[in-house]
């Protein structure tokens, strides 16, 4: 079976987050079909690159390194990535669901006539069986995604066409090293054979691009915190808890009143409004200019000592407990089922 | 400079916040008719950016075209309402089943068949939310792609310049003529319906419209020819069906599993080890985490 690729988003000479959670998945998925995990990073001034990439466990890495190529821009990366997928046929191809990567995949999909999933917020193996056509299908790729306004949850195939392409959103996958001397092969992509001028039809005239800051609005597991957590250096669990699930932390107002989080986290009438498919309410008591602020959310569990506190009126699962014990329970549970 | 001819792609799309049960078929796919039936906002979006160049460059004509049920005709007449010029709408049964891939295909060749300087489209319909149509159309068509537009800020004969939304924050970029573009949901609103062209286009129909309504309707297109709204199937298009349709769709659904987390009472557990345990698996073979 051919490779597994990832296209690794380079902004500002770092390799992004999301990148290292899909190079993370696509390590395992390479583990679990057999094969190698390779990667492509395309930019410029790209020396050094795989020093952040080998980890992961990639095996190897294909670099497209010019002036052209950085910022990013859709034609040139299409055409690099084109050239390097119609060399080496991967199995599956994983990109980051950015705005980079929603632009690049589906010209790619289009281009080799692909199958391609958006924002995945699983990837498993799996065998298909083709009634029809009476055809077994060994080891394909399950992208699995909530459709129809999250209304159901879908599991899609590409039996036939290869590679399997998939977009995964930034926090939904772990990020997790493989070993930090991981040894990779670099192999430099001849650029200047790809790139023609027509590539040139659409020039950047301006850029502003803020660093990556504190978004709890887009993710998909929120881990807050409130009063109840007792102090700054317990909501540091919550931080290790959200970084194991591939979540972010929020807080209700208390705890920031408190001086647990800072405002841009808070969640609630006064803050912002949340939707993640799961909130784990963390000392919360559940204070309606609270949960005004995260009552759609697709599954609650609270964790809080009174069982009788109002958040159990919208929790799915309360734990009865102290923030402080449960929380690393969940984070050794988490670990130890995920391997 | 001289008007400009514009494209906007617009799709119908059940309204995902009204999902009952009845909405999905039993081989996986969508069953559009047990569902509201709304105007994409975003091609909405798409369609208000399309209707500003009208504003601003004279001669340039606006026409909308849509794939979709034969009901798909009213997203068309939303569009004329709003100030387009004419709507053509892609029907046919044989696209029925069709993943993006094969439903970019099959409005790359209807477009190809239009004469454009811009096509505009929504960034994504709601129902799938995937944003593929539009680079997909623009890679079969060969054409540059500026996709999350904010605002079109100039158009000169040979390059438009446009103001992109992007996660982290903006750019201003430029592409030659001709383009596709999306519009992402940050743009301005689209217009409201403007009772004078409500009263020109409100007997608009297509010919499959007009064939389940009474005769007058005949004789009023004859009398104004701009009432007839165009409908094009396969042949038209001159398509490879083995493009279109589940056979050109390259994705298949291998489940569809509803959605129900809500547990009427929550379920109380004492916080030992193992009840995490049992709970943590049962959330990761959920999905809900993993």
């Amino acid at each position: 079976m051919n490779n597994v690729f990832v296209y690794c988003e380079i902004e500002d000479g770092h390799v992004a987050d999301v990148s290292l959670e899909l190079l993370t998945k696509g390590r395992s998925l390479a583990n679990q079909i057999g094969t190698k995990l390779e990667a492509i990073a395309i930019g410029h001034d790209l020396k050094g690159i795989e020093k952040s990439i080998f980890p992961y466990g990639v095996d190897v890495l294909h670099v497209a390194d010019n002036k052209s190529l950085a910022p990013f821009r859709t034609l040139p990366h299409v055409a690099v990535v084109k050239e390097v997928f119609k060399k080496e046929q991967p199995e599956i191809a994983l990109f980051g669901a950015t705005s980079a990567g929603r632009d690049l995949a589906p010209r790619i999909a289009s281009a080799l006539e692909c199958g391609l999933t958006a924002d995945c917020t699983s990837l498993e193996i799996g065998d298909h069986f083709d009634k029809k056509a009476n055809k077994e299908y060994k080891n394909i790729l399950y992208q699995i995604r909530p459709a129809f306004g999250g209304n159901i949850i879908a599991t899609i195939i590409n039996p036939e066409t290869r590679p399997q392409l998939a977009t995964v959103r930034e926090g939904v996958m772990r990020k997790e090293e493989t070993s930090a001397s991981y040894q990779g092969e670099v192999k430099a992509v001849d650029v200047k054979k790809i790139l023609t001028p027509e590539m040139e039809a659409v020039k950047i005239i301006e850029r502003h691009i803020e660093k990556s800051k504190v978004n709890i609005k887009n993710a998909g597991i929120i881990i807050a915190g409130g009063y109840g957590v007792g102090s700054k250096q317990n909501f540091d669990l919550l931080y290790e808890l959200a970084d194991v699930l591939g979540g972010d932390v929020g807080a209700s107002r208390a705890a920031v009143d408190a001086g647990y989080a800072s405002h841009e986290r808070q969640i609630g009438q006064t803050g912002i409004t949340v939707r993640p498919k799961l909130y784990i309410a963390c000392g919360i008591s559940g204070q309606v200019q609270h949960t005004a602020g995260m009552e759609e959310s697709a599954m609650v569990i609270s964790i809080n000592t009174d069982k009788e506190a109002p958040i159990s009126k919208i929790a799915d699962y309360a734990i009865v407990g102290d923030v402080s014990e449960v929380v690393p329970r969940i984070i050794a549970s988490y670990k130890k089922n995920s391997k | 400079m001289k008007g400009l001819k514009i494209v906007v792609l617009a799709k119908q799309v059940p309204d995902t916040r009204n999902v009952g049960k009845d909405a999905m078929k039993a081989d996986g796919t969508v069953n559009r008719a047990a569902l509201p039936a709304i105007f994409n906002p975003e091609d909405l979006n798409a369609l208000e950016q399309a209707l500003r160049l009208k504003d601003r460059y004279e001669g340039t004509t606006v026409t909308v075209l849509t794939m979709g049920p034969g009901r798909a005709a009213e997203v068309i007449r939303e569009a004329l309402y709003r100030g387009a010029d004419n709507g053509y709408l892609l029907t046919d049964r044989k696209f029925a089943g069709s993943d993006t891939l094969a439903t970019s295909y099959a409005l790359a060749l209807a477009v190809k068949q239009l004469d454009f300087d811009i096509v505009f489209a929504g960034r994504q319909a709601i129902d799938g939310d995937t944003a593929q149509v539009g680079p997909q159309i623009a890679d079969k068509l060969n054409l540059p792609q500026v996709t999350y537009a904010e605002e079109v800020l100039a158009v000169t004969d040979s390059n438009v310049q446009i103001k992109r939304r992007l996660e982290r924050g903006i750019e201003v970029v430029e592409s030659t003529l001709p383009t596709l573009i999306t519009v992402h949901s940050s743009a301005p609103d689209c217009r409201t319906r403007n009772a004078k062209y409500v009263m020109k286009y409100k007997h608009a129909r297509t010919m499959g419209e007009l064939q389940d309504d009474s005769e007058d309707y005949l004789q009023l297109q004859k009398d104004r020819p701009y009432l007839m709204i165009n409908e094009w199937s396969v042949d038209d298009i001159k398509a490879d069906e083995v493009h279109l349709g589940l056979s050109g769709s390259p994705t298949k659904v291998k489940k569809i599993e509803n959605v129900v987390f809500k547990a009427k009472e929550a379920k109380i557990l004492e916080g030992q080890a193992h009840e995490i345990d049992s709970l943590i698996q049962e959330l990761m073979a959920n999905h809900t985490i993993g």
